[in-house]
């Protein structure tokens, strides 16, 4: 059993101490791996595309993040004229707050988080609807038309795709019992998750994805569409900001799917072989994670709006209630684990095959769009 | 709880939780008002942790920030008037009329309860609010669930446009 003791009282001197030194460690972590994420975002996507990426600075442009940050810092920060100014300065804030507050309590090694709370999974739902704040706040905020669409193609995007997204950790609460997040990555022992609920999986892999904007669903930052989306008219110290919490995010998300699905420092062989190994583990699962977010990024064409949509609510949605019906039944009537892993794999394939189904689809019914745009026909989604 | 440590967090949060519902009240632009509002839920959602009740907290965060705030910000950034000014209204003395009134009640019966402090409060987890909300409080929670699916469903209905109508007319 974990020791549950640490972090456990909300007051006390020390309880602050320690967790100030904790919270500064997250941070400095986080800041390293931001610059390195950049560097190493733009190195894979150049291979992607083969060609180089950032050579030039330090020994194959190993210090180039550090560079463009030093650039950023010193960037002139610029205000618009009619941004709505208190709503402007502080949303690149409420932007970053709630990423911040998710990493406090993920377990990196065994008992090593900044926090251990017995409603982690709960807490972390209960953040992601903050990010939504600080993004509409930008786009509102800014007096800009560019940056309002951005913000509404976000928040819509994101209330849609958190639905699908939560459903499907529930799916995965429901086997594991407890939503504390030490206690999930521990019972993974023996086999991840992952292999119990793979549909569970695809449906947090894509809405992961849409929650951090990255392609194919990157609607709300689309550059050849709306020049950049809500933060366009940040510059310097804020915008990299924004860039940051991005970033951090992209992080935290990868950190969290690896405790929930895939034994974060538990598996293989992390209760025996000492934290050094346990950090190797989550930290080389989350990287992993990383760069096929990338590899997504750099396959796959951008959606419409109305494809990204039907795919949420007519697709995503119907099969992570479906999965958690199954699950309620299996669980219930004292089913085995392998009709988990059963039941979730055949859903997993049902969705691999309706996509492909559509991206091979001729299709025939045409719809109009929306708006101005009416009188338009498209292919039906 | 005892001690200089919940004191100070309950000033701070009521502080908090205070100040930006005055903010609502007064600022005259409505994004201000609804960023404010925001600000006044977390706090009650501060208060909530303080009293030992973290689901509680946490729900609230959901279901007051995540969804019924950013439905109001929907709301703004979809009102092409938005951007008036919130200042004087021909309701503002029924409006005045009416809080007096609340607040009336309010004291009542906040006089009228007898407020006692629980030595011990129990520990309670969200395996026992999940028990209680399937067995005992069940009915309520289903005829909670069947008027969302009503409101879903009438809200879908509202936006359809006159096109759509025909269309499937056609069908």
């Amino acid at each position: 059993m974990v020791d549950l003791s640490f972090g456990d009282t909300l007051f006390g001197f020390w309880n602050w101490v320690d967790a100030i030194i904790r919270i500064l460690i997250i941070v400095i972590a986080m800041t390293v791996m931001v610059i390195y994420l950049t560097y190493g975002e733009r190195k894979v996507v150049a291979r992607f595309q083969q060609r180089l990426g950032p050579t030039r600075t330090g020994p194959a442009g190993l210090l180039q993040g550090i560079a463009d940050a030093v650039k950023l810092v010193g960037k002139e920060d610029i205000r618009p004229h009619n941004a709505d100014r208190w709503v402007f300065e502080f949303a690149p804030f409420a932007t970053f707050i709630p990423v911040l507050m998710t990493l406090v309590i993920l377990p990196f090694a065994k008992d090593w988080g900044v926090r251990n709370m017995t409603l982690g999974l709960f807490y972390v739902f209960a953040i992601l609807g903050l990010n939504i704040v600080g993004i509409m706040m930008a786009g509102l905020g800014s007096g800009n038309k560019f940056a309002l669409l951005g913000g509404i193609r976000a928040a819509a995007q994101m209330i849609s795709y958190e639905i699908p997204l939560v459903l499907s950790l529930l799916s995965v609460a429901m086997i594991t019992g407890t939503l504390n997040l030490n206690i999930i990555a521990e019972q993974q022992d023996r086999y991840p998750y992952i292999i119990l609920q793979p549909l569970a999986f695809l449906i947090f892999f894509t809405a992961m994805l849409s929650e951090l904007h990255r392609a194919p669903f990157d609607i709300p930052v689309a550059e050849s569409e709306i020049v950049g989306g809500y933060f366009v008219e940040y510059s310097g110290i804020r915008w990299s900001m924004f860039q940051l919490s991005e970033y951090a995010a992209m992080w935290a998300f990868t950190v969290f799917g690896s405790i929930v699905f895939f034994g974060g420092w538990q598996f293989p062989k992390g209760g025996d072989w000492g934290w050094g190994w346990q950090l190797a583990l989550t930290m080389g699962k989350s990287l992993t994670f990383i760069i096929a977010i990338m590899w997504v990024r750099t396959t796959v064409p951008r959606l419409r709006i109305d494809q990204l949509m039907s795919f949420c609510w007519k697709i995503l949605l119907p099969l992570s209630l479906v999965q958690i019906i199954a699950n309620a039944f299996i669980i219930v009537y004292g089913g085995e684990y392998w009709l988990l892993s059963l039941t979730s794999g055949i859903g997993a394939i049902a969705l691999v095959a309706i996509i492909i189904n559509r991206a091979f689809r001729r299709s025939t019914k045409t719809t109009g769009l929306v708006g101005a745009y009416r009188s338009l026909q498209v292919p039906a989604p | 709880m005892h001690g200089a440590g919940p004191n100070l967090a309950f000033w701070v949060l009521a502080a908090l939780t205070l100040v930006s519902a005055g903010g609502v009240m007064v600022s005259r632009n409505l994004l201000h008002a609804v960023l404010f509002l925001i600000v006044s839920f977390l706090g009650v959602a501060g208060f909530f942790i303080l009293l030992s009740a973290p689901f509680l907290g946490m729900a609230q965060i959901i279901i007051y920030v995540g969804a019924i705030a950013v439905l109001v910000l929907f709301a703004i950034l979809l009102t092409p008037r938005a951007g008036r000014d919130n200042g004087e209204t021909r309701w503002a003395a029924p409006g005045v009329l009416l809080s007096i009134a609340l607040m009336a009640v309010l004291l009542f019966v906040i006089t009228d309860t007898k407020w006692t402090t629980a030595k011990d409060a129990p520990e309670i987890t969200a395996a026992d609010l999940g028990q209680a909300l399937l067995s005992t409080w069940v009915l309520p929670f289903e005829i909670a669930s069947v008027l969302l699916t009503a409101a879903l469903i009438g809200s879908i209905m509202l936006v359809r446009s006159p096109e759509e109508e025909a269309e499937d007319a056609l069908q």
